[in-house]
């Protein structure tokens, strides 16, 4: 089973991501499925009985989606290369803008240990670390700073900021 | 000036050790040097031509003379002995190498300094006016607000991979030093009907490929909602600007896709949303700032004649390396980087060592950084002039030169620069060398050569009044000149003059053309002046005139 760092924990992921191969009316597992997906068949996720999680890519606007964000126990956002930026904007609107409390998530290639202090800064709090990376460094790497500059999302290391919302 | 407090020290400290860790597994195999390129590049650190440089900042270009004497004995001993100043101003080391950058960085964290976000995606080092705090014409001193922007964009964490590089400067003064009609994001100081203190805020400047003039977004922005107003501007842009080709993705061409006034839109409706979460300025953390930049201890003095009697060399260095200062007795020096012969920014350890204790016994042990690669001791007593002077000279920093044509700026180009298509320091040396006489020089009056050894334009060659740009030619490396480029006060880009030119023809060319100027010159006209009034044309015709005539 794969593992996920939550906070600061090495756990069994409970969550599975939408195959291509799946049926979706057998699947009754949590479940992550991309907002494209969900668009395309309305009406048969909307009466689906699993916990849904919701999986987004760079380009999706997060506003659209505020009135639908307490259906999903969970957003799954991607980072399919360290240059890409815009998942932490994501992320950011949803916690501080659109209130969105459950479990958010940084999926991708690019989620490894020297990207993930800045995500977490930006309100996630669950890695789906790229294969191949130390979940126990990546876990680490969550201390790297005990300081920051900006307001941010809580973290346990960082004791002391600088400015505050 | 700023110093660092608990929380300064105590980051700069954990990223020391977090690059550290990073440099290690990349020496040991564990990073890949496509995973390892993000991650040294925004600590300052570019593979180059020959070893990786390292890009060290000088936030908004000052500089104590214990900072000074530190890179000095850094590039003593992990260099080549010298370091090289940039438009930017920052300083870069050449040859470095790379498993001692985590030493270096530890050293440079030991005087408060670092070099994170000196390149990469992300937002860069903030500068300022030169003479901050000491023009006669300024509003108020910009360089408290630099610095709270300094802290707000370090490792800002929803920032860290933007579209392109995001680079800001700010000035106190109507007339722009620091060249913010060409940044990504300019500030103006203003203020409202009731004196408080503002910022006029201008998008989408920059040089490189396609080069703008910033627009302004908004006339009046109040200075508690600085750092909400520019979270809104980058928000936008992390997310709507162009990731798909590098050449599109700066946010001047977002702003010109959308339009300015859609694009005010955005940020205006994006920053009323934001306001809430955004960080908040509070007065306390102003006045905290603003407390670190008060004027140093002046003398009530007098203005003095203090060229009377003395030698020409003397007089020539007062009138074109000193500047006026608000206060009376008192001068502003230029500490030239422009000797003939030496590539335009370099400064040896010597050097910097000497200026450092220079700056302690004349300038309060300061020392700025001005964005054409030059370097200045900005509060001089009058009556100390001479013996600056002399103790300049003694160093080979007293070229009595700045604002003249071989005052140019020239990014490193070939010599070291991955990206550079052409050489720029030996065809500086070459125009030096051909404009030596210094009567000659002066007769000329102010000109403003830029020149880039590629389109990223680091050499701001768009805005130089003569621009100087390398492109490669079938192997070769060819110059094309552009006239009439300013940044001053007025902002404009400069024309391309016609087919470039090889290089051995380039300070031939610059020589036609300020012959054409002396011949067509007004009383008081400078070149760009007398360029504005009689247009390309005749420059043009004397230029290929006389290559046609030679071929």
């Amino acid at each position: 089973m794969r593992h996920v760092l939550r906070q600061h924990e090495i756990v069994a992921d409970a969550w599975r991501h939408l195959a291509a191969s799946d049926d979706a009316t057998k699947v009754t597992e949590s479940l992550i499925v991309p907002l494209v997906e969900l668009r395309a068949n309305r009406a048969a996720w909307s009466c689906w009985p699993g916990r849904l999680g919701l999986r987004l890519s760079p380009a999706d606007k997060v506003e659209d989606l505020a009135p639908e964000l307490a259906r999903f126990d969970l957003i799954a956002i991607e980072f399919p290369s360290p240059s890409e930026g815009r998942g932490y904007t994501q992320a950011h609107l949803l916690r501080a803008r659109f209130g969105f409390t459950a479990e958010l998530r940084a999926v991708g290639a690019a989620v490894k240990r020297d990207l993930i202090f800045a995500m977490a800064r930006c309100g996630f709090d669950t890695f789906e670390v790229a294969a191949g990376e130390d979940l126990a460094a990546a876990a680490r790497a969550l201390n790297r700073y005990t300081v920051a500059y900006q307001p941010g999302a809580p973290l346990a290391a960082v004791t002391r900021q600088r400015f505050s919302a | 000036m700023y110093r660092y407090d608990e929380i300064d020290q105590t980051f700069v400290a954990e990223r020391v050790a977090e690059f550290r860790d990073q440099t290690r597994r990349f020496l040991a195999g564990e990073l890949s040097e496509d995973e390892f390129k993000p991650l040294r590049l925004r600590n300052g650190l570019y593979i180059q031509r020959h070893a990786p440089m390292l890009r060290i900042a000088v936030p908004y270009g000052l500089l104590n003379s214990t900072q000074l004497r530190k890179l000095g004995d850094i590039a003593h001993r992990y260099d080549r002995d010298y370091g090289h100043f940039t438009t930017r101003q920052n300083m870069q080391l050449n040859w470095p190498r790379l498993e001692t950058v985590p030493d270096i960085l530890a050293e440079l964290a030991g005087v408060e300094m670092h070099s994170i976000q000196t390149s990469g995606n992300c937002i860069r080092n903030v500068t300022a006016d030169h003479l901050a705090g000491v023009a006669p014409d300024e509003l108020d001193d910009p360089r408290p607000y630099c610095e709270i922007i300094r802290q707000w964009a370090t490792l800002h964490p929803e920032f860290t991979y933007l579209p392109r590089k995001f680079k800001i400067a700010v000035t106190g003064a109507p007339a722009d030093r620091a060249a913010s009609e060409v940044h990504d994001v300019g500030l103006h100081m203003r203020r409202d009907a009731a004196g408080n203190i503002g910022f006029e805020v201008l998008v989408g400047g920059g040089l490189g490929r396609a080069p703008a003039i910033g627009q302004v977004v908004r006339e009046f922005l109040p200075l508690c909602d600085l750092l909400s107003y520019l979270e809104a501007i980058l928000r936008v842009y992390n997310r709507y600007g162009r990731r798909d080709n590098i050449h599109k993705a700066r946010i001047k061409v977002l702003v010109k896709s959308l339009g300015v006034e859609k694009f005010r839109d955005a940020v205006e409706a994006e920053w009323q949303l934001a306001r809430d979460s955004a960080p908040k300025l509070p007065a306390a953390e102003v006045e905290r700032v603003r407390a670190f930049f008060r004027p140093p201890a002046y003398q009530t003095l007098a203005d003095l004649d203090v060229t009377f009697e003395r030698e020409a060399e003397f007089r020539a260095w007062y009138r074109y390396n000193t500047r006026a200062h608000r206060l009376p007795g008192y001068r502003a020096v230029f500490v030239s980087l422009k000797k003939h012969g030496r590539p335009p920014g370099d400064i040896t350890s010597t050097q910097m060592a000497a200026l450092a204790t220079l700056a302690d016994e004349v300038s309060f042990g300061f020392i700025r950084v001005a964005h054409d690669q030059n370097l200045l001791l900005a509060d001089v007593r009058q009556q100390d002039l001479y013996a600056t002077w002399l103790a300049l000279r003694r160093q080979d920093l007293a070229t009595a030169n700045i604002g003249t044509l071989t005052d140019m700026i020239a990014c490193p180009g070939l010599d070291f620069c991955s990206l550079a298509n052409a050489g720029t320091i030996n065809v500086a040396r070459d125009i030096q060398k051909r404009f030596d006489d210094l009567d000659y020089l002066y007769d000329l009056g102010e000109i403003e050569i830029k020149m880039s050894g590629c389109m990223n334009a680091c050499g701001h060659h768009h805005v130089g009044h003569i621009g100087i740009l390398g492109v490669e030619k079938h192997g070769e490396e060819w110059y094309q000149i552009t006239l009439g480029g300013s940044v001053n006060g007025f902002t404009a880009l400069g024309e391309v003059i016609g087919p470039s030119v090889p290089q051995r023809a380039v300070p031939e060319t610059i020589e036609r053309i300020v012959d054409v100027y002396r011949e067509h010159r007004e009383e008081g006209e400078r070149l760009i002046d007398t360029y504005r009034r009689v247009g390309m044309a005749p420059f043009k015709e004397r230029v290929y005139a006389a290559r046609a005539a030679a071929a």
